[in-house]
């Protein structure tokens, strides 16, 4: 724990940090004199990433507020919108929600511990083992997500049979892998890792000396964290948690293909509308949930970004 | 060295004399059948003169392209029949997206609009058809044989044309399911030992299988065309006993036993179930409710190889293009005709499952819409295992 710096040190700029801080205040400062040159050669390097978030971000998105507002013969409307506040697309936002909340907040915990447990142990494999692990699950999901958890835990998958075995029919206990929770169940599997990954560098960052420091003045293991470990680590717990809400709040193809809109999210509702065999000449209503989202999404990044804000405040 | 340059330009002279010459010849062929033919305005083919079959051929090949989109192998014979029509006229067909959707074939051919890419023709449900057709997407064509095509199976002036389709039927594995239900009333009602696990190939809200196989369920409960909401009833009443398994059913969740029945077109079934992936699995049209739709064609209006687009209708419109579904184990528009005219392939026609005794349900694109938009409503509300 004492070695272990967090990664994100390195990058500092800032103050009591032993890494070279000196020589980049010096670059900032030469950067103003020397004028365009200076201020141009980011901009340049900058330019790739820009135009793609541009076309990428940028162009869907003004498409999108357009379409909102457009019937599907190109006339101007609010009629996408108003739908938006009732009856089956109005549940749909209530049910993304909900489900944002409980998978954010759940493994949101979970990961806390399970990653303080893994910065604490000793074994460097274990680290090296779960960071990748974990970089990969996070990332894991869509059809081939939910075949394996119906391979799984479904009323003929491999680890209820284990159960069957030993006399337990999860099934017969109230669970089930084809409703609301079922599909919270299995966004645990990629939302855990992501919690791991994001939470990490920040417990690494609670240094050994504000613990001795805390011993010291004769606090408590149950006071350092109390005062010391969980004030500083909120605002990273907290932006993490902002993130899995956000993954799983954009999350579709699971919950698509696992619960065959029984369980209704306004990504499917937009996936029904815009790409499908069914419903024809009703994209815009697609393009009006879309603008939903983005606003949903626009708020909870704009707290993701206070919370990293607040957290960078300490965790440097 | 002048005397080279002098004998090199002469050679080139040459040859670009002789290339005019292949050119003003070809033209002049042309100009005497279909020359001046705009294919892009032909809306049907005469016997003889510059719009006839030959000159069709003739105009298509010289595009050789067609580009066609959402098309895959192993649907309805798609993959047997896009080989031959390319062996056939010796015409290069690209497949743009094989595995999409209707609503994406639309966008698509409005998107592409001017791109040599864009899709010639489209294979979508009838109401996307008639979206396409309302918003002016679409050229108005009458196949040869456009007399054998069923009244209420087309667009009277051409716009868009059913091609082939299927009953809602209820497939089964035999190898595990010792009583294989043949009707609707038959899965809701059987006991719980009978272990069916019934799922639907997609949500029926983004699928037109799944909401046929829906609207099959409320005929079977005393709906109708103009009634779809039965059909959502039953589905809760399914789910709370605990029988609908409400994923993605497929030859996975086949294979794995997840679905041990699956409501869909019986030539899905077929293709995608029997012949590939469970030998055991049987397709039966259920007693209790006889539904049945088609999947159509259309010509894209601003289609960038508009003589190969008509010539591709010819050939699906021919004995050899509707047998080839037929083949595919899905029903030909014109299979009525064929039968009274012995041009049916007898061995794949005895291959399709049984139709049970009864009228045959086929909704218009105004009751599918209609439907569509009950379902949207309740589906989610009334099936629901949400919170």
């Amino acid at each position: 724990m004492t070695d272990s710096e967090p990664p994100n040190r390195t990058l500092s700029t800032g103050p009591g940090t032993s890494v070279p801080g000196p020589e980049v205040l010096p670059l900032e400062r030469s950067g103003r004199k020397r004028g365009w040159k200076r201020a141009i050669l980011p901009v340049l390097a900058m330019a790739p990433f820009l135009i793609y978030t541009g076309v990428g971000l940028g162009v869907p998105i003004v498409y999108i507020i357009r379409n909102a507002f457009l019937t599907f013969q190109g006339k101007f409307t609010f009629a996408n919108m108003q739908l938006l506040v009732h009856g089956t697309y109005l549940k749909g936002f209530e049910n993304s929600l909900l489900l944002s909340l409980i998978t954010s907040v759940v493994p949101g915990i979970l990961g806390v511990f399970l990653a303080y447990s893994i910065v604490t142990s000793n074994s460097a494999v274990l680290k090296r083992m779960v960071a990748t692990g974990s970089a990969v699950l996070a990332n894991f999901g869509g059809i081939n997500l939910t075949f394996i958890f119906i391979a799984a835990f479904g009323t003929t998958g491999v680890i209820t049979g284990w159960l069957n075995y030993v006399h337990i029919d999860p099934w017969n206990h109230g669970f089930d892998l084809y409703d609301f929770y079922g599909v919270a169940f299995v966004y645990l599997y990629f939302q855990l890792p992501l919690m791991v990954l994001v939470i990490t560098p920040a417990l690494g960052g609670l240094r050994q000396s504000w613990r001795e420091a805390a011993q010291n003045m004769g606090a408590s293991n149950w006071r350092y964290w109390r005062h010391v470990g969980i004030p500083v680590l909120m605002p990273s717990i907290l932006g993490g948690m902002l993130l899995l809400f956000g993954s799983s709040f954009a999350a579709y193809a699971t919950a698509q293909t696992l619960t065959l809109g029984t369980v209704t999210l306004a990504p499917i509702q937009i996936g029904d509308t815009v790409s499908g065999n069914a419903i024809a000449g009703e994209a815009n209503i697609g393009f009006a949930i879309a603008l939903g989202m983005l606003v949903v999404l626009s708020i909870t990044m704009i707290f993701y970004g206070l919370a990293r804000r607040r957290a960078s405040k300490w965790l440097r | 060295m002048a005397h080279r340059k002098f004998k090199a330009a002469l050679l080139a002279a040459a040859t670009m004399s002789s290339m005019v010459a292949v050119g003003v010849s070809a033209g002049t062929s042309s100009a005497g059948a279909s020359g001046t033919v705009n294919w892009a305005k032909v809306t049907h083919l005469t016997k003889t003169g510059p719009t006839d079959m030959t000159a069709l051929i003739k105009a298509a090949k010289k595009e050789a392209r067609l580009n066609v989109i959402a098309l895959p192998d192993n649907w309805a014979n798609y993959g047997t029949i896009l080989k031959d029509f390319k062996k056939k006229y010796g015409i290069n067909i690209s497949d743009q997206n094989p595995e999409g959707s209707s609503a994406e074939e639309i966008t698509a051919m409005t998107d592409d609009r001017g791109r040599s890419d864009d899709p010639d023709v489209i294979d979508v449900g009838t109401n996307f058809a008639v979206t396409a057709q309302a918003d002016g997407e679409l050229a108005p064509y009458k196949v040869l044989t456009w007399n054998e095509i069923p009244a209420n199976l087309k667009q009277s002036g051409g716009y868009w044309f059913d091609d082939y389709g299927g009953y809602v039927a209820i497939g089964c594995d035999t190898a595990t399911v010792t009583t294989c239900p043949t009707s609707f009333a038959q899965m809701l009602a059987a006991p719980a030992s009978d272990g069916y696990k019934i799922g639907l190939n997609n949500s029926p809200l983004s699928a037109s299988a799944a909401l046929a196989g829906v609207w099959a369920a409320a005929i079977a409960e005393g709906g109708s065309l103009t009634n779809i909401a039965p059909g959502v009833t039953y589905f809760q009443n399914l789910n709370k006993a605990g029988y609908f398994v409400p994923t993605v059913a497929g030859c996975s969740t086949i294979q794995s036993g997840a679905t041990n029945i699956v409501i869909w077109w019986d030539y899905l079934q077929a293709s995608e179930v029997s012949s590939t992936c469970l030998k055991t699995w049987k397709v039966t049209v259920p007693s209790d409710a006889l539904f049945a739709e088609y999947y159509t064609q259309a010509i894209n209006k601003n289609a960038p190889d508009p003589a190969a687009a008509r010539l591709w209708e010819e050939y699906l419109y021919s004995v050899t293009g509707q047998n080839l579904w037929l083949q595919g184990e899905a029903r030909p528009a014109e299979l009525a005709y064929m039968e009274a005219h012995g041009t049916a392939n007898t061995t794949w026609e005895a291959a399709l499952p049984a139709v049970p005794k009864g009228t045959t349900n086929v909704p218009t694109p105004a009751e599918i819409t209609a439907a569509e938009t009950t379902v949207t409503s309740t589906w989610p509300t009334e099936v629901t295992t949400g919170p």
